[in-house]
């Protein structure tokens, strides 16, 4: 095993652990800003009382995306630093405008968030919110588009001042929009929301399970399977399909090692399940015969270009990338079914909550979206290997020649074992607050007398508290 | 060129920001077992930086980015040549936030007791890593042509490098205490009050001993201030800053002996970095491969966008941070969502 892999390794292990959490925020944010709508249209107190109780677990999701995050950052730095060297003038821009449009808006109001239940009335706490998940979306935005000038890198020249070739900026409009960023950020954006959404639904399902907070369990099923529904359909007829189109227009090899196609052919079929030989340059499975020219090109009879139009030495590991690439797809199909029963049984007089066996499926959904998410982002990372900035840069020449064996071997072992430990009391904690369950509805008289617009905040001396406990 | 400075400018104002806000809850996670005498203590502590230290900690990521952006070969070198001090700085902002985090969410006294520590401990930690860092940006690191270097972590730690480690883990518990004295009442409040003095008066005398030990042994660094008579402003106004603390707090008025511990922190770093400008990394191998504010920053056109960036969103920045502040002022008051 060289360096090289082992960067490869941490990079992609911290990575993985790190995006379990972002999409669980960026979707649970979108539910809690249903919540707070619901919350000072209707003043029901069940919707504070939902508000309460999933803040608590965004809180905890979010410190650990924070926590994680800041590695991410870090890393470029100490184990990529050619590549950083290379980028900076790019790739290092956009993190930092990152920095400055989104994790500051999320830092500044998360307290608020997180507190808010009571210090702040129904509207300001809607607002902060607002604020925090508007910042957690920015920041996806430009980390999708730092990652997408990585696949399709564009806007920019090489020169050389002294330190080996470096890419310069030439149109900053350029490399924000690159050809892969539009429907890359949807793609990831949906899926976040469908990850988001499969939390609830699966806490949701467990309390109908166990018979316990009933009447909250149904509202929260009510609030996240249309979002569940929707976006899972539109994943796959819309956004997904619209990447695949990117990706076939722009990354040719990507898309023949997602798909294992080695020979360029018009009528190209999509595998539904198989298993890919690149040494003997065979795919066999399951397949659907000239879907994939139809899905990329609208034409059954279109050629799609195979990998055999690429040197050898530029294939990623084909055999990875296509089961990997597979078990997104398959997973992002059975979550249209799974959308289109649980809607189903809804609509056919309320049946969904008496189906233990959809209840029980509904249960387990945040674990196959969250698995959906980092396969697909897998996908996307192996195929574009051996580049790291596509057809520009390649991985063996971006990591740091000053680091040793020793300390990268150093650094996993560390990270596996924290993150492993973090892992287990995330879960503990996570179980523990789920079992515990919603709060008791607060005093509406309490919730009344809380600051509720700017003005109230500033105004008042000090701050309305409960009481301790 | 004026870009450039002006980056380097805005660099230190962020890591400025970064030390003045992490580093009172920095220094609270320090005095957490000297101060706090029971459970109730250690969650008001943690509870006077729960709505904030987040927020704190995102001036590092802004740091890190707007470092990577405007100075990516400092960036890069720096980062990678600290490779090992840079993973435990990782593992301890790690740890520091899932302490925060996980402390109060179990009532087991070993439960709370394990995280305490690990809270502790990891505030330590970030204060001793980043001023040993901080020590050997300023001694100069071993930078061969392409900018690579790689240092020994037990070389890190040199006596110059430790030295000002502790007079980092000083300056923020100070920094601490005096933040805390909005924040707590009765006998806690009473213990915080008389710690402050003493640990002033030691911070004075270790501050003013490195501060001699920097400027004689570095001639360069004693050159640009000769250069550059303005820049002397910059400690003198420290000292100056500290004198009117001390005074503050003699007086009672906690608050703006608070503005004033602020005001040192931003200063000292200013006279580290008017000290060392226009050098950001020094070689020791040869000052021809000094990484500076030219050779080491990113293109004017990359400059300017991000100019603009931090023209836009730099007001937003401090505004909210500053409600956020006004909004949670006050004493500390344990509720349901408290940590």
């Amino acid at each position: 095993m060289s360096v090289e892999d082992l960067h490869r390794i941490q990079f992609a292990l911290t990575v993985t652990f790190h995006f379990i959490f972002p999409p669980l925020s960026l979707g649970l944010g979108l539910i809690l800003i249903i919540f707070g709508v619901k919350s000072v249209r209707t003043k029901d107190p069940k919707w504070r009382q939902l508000s309460t109780f999933w803040v608590k677990i965004y809180g905890l999701i979010f410190s650990l995306g924070i926590a994680t995050g800041i590695v991410q950052e870090f890393e470029f730095g100490t184990n990529w630093s050619r590549y950083s060297r290379f980028v900076g003038n790019i790739f290092g821009s956009l993190l930092a405008a990152e920095g400055i449009f989104a994790f500051m808006l999320e830092g500044g109001f998360l307290g608020l968030m997180l507190f808010g239940g009571t210090r702040l009335g129904n509207r300001m706490w809607l607002f902060a919110t607002t604020m925090v998940v508007t910042g957690a979306t920015f920041s996806a935005f430009w980390i999708v588009m730092a990652n997408s000038w990585m696949q399709t890198p564009q806007g920019f020249e090489i020169r050389d001042v002294g330190r080996g070739p470096q890419a310069f900026m030439t149109s900053f409009y350029d490399v924000v929009f690159t050809p892969s960023f539009i429907p890359r950020i949807l793609h990831v954006i949906a899926a976040s929301w469908i990850t988001g959404s499969s939390l609830v639904l699966s806490v949701g399902a467990y309390y109908l399970l166990k018979k316990r907070h009933v009447e909250l369990a149904k509202t929260m099923i009510r609030v996240a399977l249309p979002v569940f529904a929707v976006f899972a359909v539109m994943q796959v007829a819309v956004f997904g399909a619209n990447q695949a189109t990117q990706v076939a227009r722009d990354q040719p090899a990507k898309l023949a090692a997602m798909e294992g196609l080695y020979q360029t052919e018009s009528c190209a079929p999509m595998f539904l399940l198989g298993w890919t030989n690149p040494d003997e340059e065979k795919t066999t499975g399951v397949h659907i015969p000239c879907l994939l020219s139809l899905l990329t090109t609208n034409s059954f009879d279109a050629p799609v270009t195979g990998l055999e139009a690429t040197p050898r030495n530029d294939w990623p590991n084909v055999s990875v990338v296509f089961q990997v690439y597979h078990v997104m797809i398959n997973l992002g199909m059975l979550f249209v079914l799974i959308g289109l029963t649980a809607c189903g049984f809804w609509i056919w007089k309320r049946k969904i909550w008496n189906q233990r066996w959809l209840l029980w499926v509904l249960v387990s959904s945040v674990v196959l979206t969250e698995i959906a998410t980092i396969t697909g982002w897998w996908t996307a990372e192996f195929s574009r290997q051996p580049w790291i900035v596509w057809q520009v840069l390649r991985t063996e020449d971006a990591y740091s020649p000053n680091v040793t064996f020793a300390q990268v071997v150093f650094s996993i072992a560390m990270f596996v074992v924290l993150y492993i430990v973090v892992f287990i009391v995330f879960l503990r904690l996570l179980d523990r607050r789920i079992k515990e369950g919603p709060p008791p509805p607060q005093d509406s008289e309490e919730t009344e007398s809380l600051p509720d617009s700017f003005g109230e905040i500033f105004r008042r001396r000090s701050r309305v508290s409960s009481g301790g406990k | 060129m004026w870009l450039q400075t002006t980056w380097f400018v805005l660099y230190i104002f962020i890591i400025s920001g970064y030390a003045i806000l992490d580093g009172f809850d920095l220094g609270v996670g320090m005095l957490s077992p000297i101060v706090a005498r029971n459970d109730r203590d250690r969650r008001i502590l943690l509870n006077a930086i729960g709505p904030v230290w987040d927020g704190n900690e995102v001036w590092l990521v802004l740091g890190g980015g707007a470092l990577f952006a405007a100075f990516p070969v400092v960036y890069a070198s720096l980062f990678s040549g600290f490779y090992l001090a840079m993973m435990l700085v990782l593992m301890v902002l790690i740890l520091r936030t899932v302490a925060i985090e996980f402390r109060s969410k179990r009532p087991e006294a070993w439960w709370r007791s394990l995280w305490d520590w690990i809270f502790t401990i990891s505030s330590y930690g970030i204060t001793i890593l980043l001023g040993v860092a901080l020590g050997n940006v300023i001694l100069g690191v071993a930078l061969d042509q392409q900018g690579n270097m790689s240092v020994d972590f037990l070389d890190l730690l040199n006596p110059y490098s430790l030295a000002l480690a502790l007079v980092s883990v000083l300056m923020f518990s100070l920094h601490g205490a005096i933040f805390l004295t909005q924040k707590t009442t009765g006998e806690l409040l009473e213990k915080i009050k008389s710690l402050i003095p003493k640990l002033l008066i030691t911070f004075f005398v270790l501050m003013t001993a490195l501060i001699a030990w920097t400027l004689l042994r570095d001639e360069q660094f004693t050159q640009n201030f000769k250069d550059r008579p303005w820049t002397a402003l910059f400690p003198i106004l420290a000292f100056a800053s500290i004198a009117a603390s001390w005074l503050l707090v003699r007086r009672g008025a906690y608050l703006s002996a608070l503005l004033a511990s602020a005001t040192m922190i931003a200063l000292l770093l200013g006279a580290i970095a008017s000290g060392m400008y226009p050098v950001m990394l020094r070689s020791t191998t040869n000052s021809a491969y000094d990484l500076t504010v030219q050779n080491a920053s990113a293109a004017n056109e990359t400059l300017m966008v991000m100019f603009v960036f931090a023209l836009m969103g730099m007001p937003f920045v401090l505004l909210y941070t500053a409600g956020v502040y006004f909004f949670f002022r006050g004493k500390v008051e344990l509720d349901d969502e408290s940590y």
